[in-house]
């Protein structure tokens, strides 16, 4: 503790504070009080990993479910709830705060600074989103109120209005919902202001912003994004409890309200949303994808602009989720439009890593295993998306299991293995051991094959007809085998996820150490020692160029002689 | 992209106004790709295997009626598919184009053996970067004319003066249609003539659903003070099934859709029928007194009868149809005696109470319900 003043028994200690034995409760209580962005970017992953697990249970029961047509496993109240939660869950307590964990852990290290700019701010936020969490989660006790009855909210991830109002759902699990989303909203928040500010005002000497690595400007991007878009979210879950408790009519359609504003506040920040989670994973993938096919990125300022060409296109495309809601012909096409726009910069992106992989020499380590995968799995999802920009096509896509089968590819095939591919690329940084590579290995095929299993079938089951969000279905459907089919995928996830758990926790104890610079990599984080000391740098570094790394190790060749 | 160039051609006249083949049939909004005919019948013949596949065996006793989006009768969905055709080309072309050179860099340019030298190091070329955003600028132009031109064909088609009216009534978990120029209500089952166009009038009694039968139309969302509308124009006679696609509530899964599509004289028929006061048979009088002094009426409406409640389905014709509990379970005296008995056996959650009859009574109310041709 830099800061601490006070005579307190042991400040003076010059022993290494981990060399130091320490009862359980003082390293819980460090952990609790820290606020420096390392630790808090454990806590945030740490966080997620565990509701990635939670969702994840509840994706399966959901599969259960659904195997078989009229099955009986949940009853439809239940059922309703897990995939409510599910997506909720999936959303705001895993993707976002692991890709902010991400953020926090590696934003500092990779411009050179000791710290977030707000440290304690920061800190702050962590423990809103987590508090966020345990609230929507305390529903399954608390929904009910005093009546001793569980309830978590069972209104789909999205809560179309008026299904959350007063009349069509009572009980308190839709404000459950809306005050952790809010609380978390919050948290959110702060964390993006602190990113921005600590990308803006806290790069060392030499790092221009044409010269951070484009991971810190794809976070740069996201928390500019995330600015804009928690606004109208966090607006509306407040109409939403005037609504509820204080005799509002915003979305109450009986009382003049309408169904359709909420949509539109949803979506205006549920599109952008999308983004706020993919471009994280793209960040992921801009570090690994050049690392292992030894190249500098291809076109780096094209990157950049791809980036933030994206995150505006994106404020501008809410409402191709309604195509089906009865917008007027011209804003169909207006919104058609300016999806499809989006798959310009992305396919610069795509472009773009290929030519990086282009002419290298491809080392197929574990995170670049889950990069390539990623590659694969983004370019379906991107072309899948097209078919949903289509507006025609989309009256008969939206809401089938075509649309779950897309969001799914985007969410699990791009930004789930970037996760994945990003955990086994900075665990030796941050614990300082390797991940195993053999359980890596078995991770990523068993997880490749069961997602290939799940979601390419769930696309057909999708153009058979099949609705989201059904607790069951007839069995003249002709939708039991293909729902089988994807159930079996769900369950070969699993395991793989459970090997991962299992690789997470041996190699903490058992892994092989990893030095500083375990990838030969190039950028700032792996100068440090793993794990890094809490001030990161003993001297400021000062960079020449994207790649400071590269020039130490190639002086008779550095990067800054050609980067114009 | 010799197809892709076509397609710029033939859609290019966005402006051309809709003609009207005859006062009863609408224009079918079709394009005229080279892959249409290929395509089209490559899709249909694999949809009948995907769907067997789908169908047979454990469940295979069950008869199989897939509403698959390929599988179209309908002129919105049939031009839909078509239009679906033509983005699948595109996109399998890209995608056998970028994935194909992915693969092909994977495997040309990993590392070989314990060759620890760096490759040369290549940081851009505005050639190329410049090549690669203008051709997916060019495939973005082709599809969202082609797109355009199908949505102006479908939301903006004129009405036929011959087209049917049916009102669209979307409840927490059951669809009320009415046919206000026919003087006709009843529930879950739509009957439509084959080879016109009907006109759907999409309400909302409560929370939002979406009124979806693949074969016919895509889905149109039934929003409470937000009135839309759709329209179908089936080309074959036969039952076409869908369901509510827009999570409602607790029941949204058995929120089933069926709709007949009748030949002319088998419309007609159907009207007339439903047309007719509900037959009134003496010999179910006690049924009849059952359902009139209990809270029957406060929901349902038999015309001719006490009964005029609005809330749930109107009675007058249930045993013409099918299927009762909105599609759940077949229409027959076992299903409505459980039905009325525990509504949550079928539907667990439906805002039907349970009425607390005893078997006697059941037994007559039934009969009652039973002979409601």
């Amino acid at each position: 503790m830099a800061d601490q003043t006070l005579p307190i028994a042991g400040a003076l200690d010059l022993t290494p504070i981990h060399h130091r034995p320490r009862p359980l409760v003082e390293w819980l209580h460090d952990w609790v009080i820290t606020v420096d962005h390392k630790r808090l970017g454990i806590l945030y992953i740490v966080y997620s990993l565990f509701f990635l697990l939670v969702a994840g249970v509840e994706a399966i029961c959901i599969r259960i479910q659904l195997a078989v047509p009229n099955n009986h496993f949940l009853p439809p109240e239940v059922f309703n709830r897990f995939f409510t939660m599910h997506g909720t869950t999936m959303v705001f307590l895993v993707g976002m705060p692991i890709l902010f964990g991400f953020a926090n852990y590696l934003v500092p290290l990779m411009i050179g600074a000791r710290d977030m700019a707000f440290p304690r701010l920061n800190a702050f936020s962590f423990w809103l989103t987590a508090f966020g969490g345990i609230l929507l989660y305390y529903s399954f006790i608390g929904g009910f109120g005093l009546y001793g009855m569980g309830n978590a909210p069972d209104v789909g991830w999205f809560a179309y209005a008026p299904l959350t109002e007063k009349p069509f759902s009572v009980g308190h699990p839709v404000d459950y919902w809306a005050l952790a989303l809010i609380l978390s909203g919050f948290g959110t928040l702060g964390t993006a202001i602190n990113i921005i500010a600590t990308t803006l005002s806290m790069r060392c000497r030499g790092m221009t912003l044409l010269r951070m690595p484009l991971f810190v400007w794809l976070m740069l991007v996201v928390s500019g994004m995330t600015l804009v878009t928690i606004t109208p979210l966090t607006a509306a879950q407040v109409m939403l409890l005037i609504d509820r408790y204080l005799g509002g009519h915003f979305f109450d359609a009986q009382a003049g309200g309408s169904a359709v504003i909420w949509a539109h506040f949803f979506w205006i920040f549920g599109h952008p949303e999308v983004y706020i989670l993919v471009l994280p994973a793209f960040a992921i993938e801009n570090e690994i994808v050049p690392v292992f096919a030894r190249k500098a990125i291809f076109g780096y300022p094209a990157m950049v602009a791809a980036s933030v060409g994206i995150a505006f296109v994106s404020m501008g495309v809410w409402a191709h989720h309604m195509f089906t809601i009865g917008m007027t012909s011209v804003s169909n096409t207006f919104f058609v439009l300016s999806t499809m726009l989006v798959s310009i910069p992305t396919g610069i992106k795509i472009f773009n890593w290929l030519a990086t992989l282009w002419g290298g020499k491809i080392r197929f380590t574990v995170p670049m295993l889950f990069a390539i995968a990623f590659l694969f799995q983004f370019l379906i999802a991107g072309l899948t998306g097209i078919m949903l920009a289509v507006a025609p096509w989309d009256w008969q896509l939206h809401n089938s299991y075509f649309l779950i089968a897309h969001f799914h590819y985007v969410l699990v095939g791009a930004i789930v293995m970037n996760i994945f591919a990003g955990i086994y690329y900075w665990y030796p940084k941050a614990t300082g051991r390797m991940l195993n590579e053999t359980l890596g290995k078995w991770h990523f095929w068993i997880f490749v094959i069961g997602f290939h299993i799940t979601f390419d079938t769930m696309h057909f089951v999708g153009f058979l007809g099949m609705p989201r969000q059904i607790y069951t279905y007839e069995p003249d459907r002709g939708w039991g085998h293909l729902n089988m089919i994807i159930s079996i995928g769900g369950f070969i996830q699993a395991i793989a996820v459970l090997i991962f758990a299992w690789n997470l926790i041996y190699s903490y104890r058992k892994g092989k150490a990893a030095g500083n610079d375990p990838w030969d990599a190039w950028t700032l984080e792996w100068s440090t020692p793993s794990p890094p000391p809490v001030y990161n740098f003993a001297a400021d570094p000062v960079v020449n160029s994207r790649r400071p790394l590269w020039d130490l190790k190639h002086p008779e060749d550095p990067d800054w002689k050609y980067e114009a | 992209m010799k197809d892709v160039l076509r397609a710029t051609i033939t859609t290019s006249s966005l402006s051309e106004p809709p003609k009207r083949a005859s006062n009863k049939v609408l224009i079918r909004p079709q394009m005229n790709f080279m892959i249409r005919e290929h395509g089209a019948r490559a899709i249909r013949l694999t949809t009948p295997l995907l769907i067997a596949c789908a169908a047979r065996s454990a469940w295979g006793d069950v008869p199989q009626q897939v509403p698959s989006i390929f599988a179209p009768e309908s002129t919105p969905a049939d031009s839909i598919f078509h239009l679906s055709l033509f983005v699948l080309a595109i996109t399998g072309g890209i995608f056998v184009v970028v994935a194909g050179l992915l693969t092909w860099a994977l495997i040309r340019y990993r590392a070989r053996g314990d060759d620890t030298s760096e490759p040369a190091q290549i940081y851009g070329s505005t050639q190329v970067e410049l090549a690669w955003t203008v051709v997916p600028i060019l495939i973005v132009v082709v599809l969202f004319l082609t797109t355009a031109r199908i949505i102006f064909a479908i939301q903006d088609a004129p009405k036929p003066k011959s087209a049917l009216d049916v009102t669209v009534v979307a409840h927490q978990f059951w669809w009320e249609f009415r046919y206000p120029k026919l003087g006709i209500v009843t529930a879950n089952e739509l009957h439509v003539p084959v080879g016109s166009a009907t006109f759907l009038h999409l309400l909302s009694a409560d929370v939002m659903h979406s009124f979806w039968v693949p074969q016919l139309a895509g889905k149109t969302d039934v929003i409470p003070n937000h009135p839309n509308e759709t329209w179908i124009e089936p080309q074959r006679p036969g039952l076409y099934l869908g369901q509510c696609a827009q999570f409602c509530g607790i029941e949204h899964a058995k929120m089933l859709l069926r709709v007949y599509v009748d030949t002319p004289t088998q419309f007609a028929a159907w009207v007339k029928d439903q047309q007719q006061a509900g037959a009134q048979y003496p010999q179910v009088a006690a049924g009849r007194q059952i359902f009139e002094t209990h809270a029957c009426t406060n929901c349902h409406a038999i015309t001719g009868t006490a009964a005029t409640g609005r809330f749930g389905p109107d009675l007058t014709h249930l045993a013409s149809r099918a299927t009762i509990a909105s599609g759940a379970v077949p229409n027959n005296p076992e299903n409505l005696r459980e039905w009325i008995k525990d509504p949550d056996h079928f539907k667990e959650g439906v805002l039907m109470p349970a009425m607390q009859l005893d078997d006697h009574e059941i037994d007559e109310l039934v009969a009652y319900l039973d002979s409601l041709h």
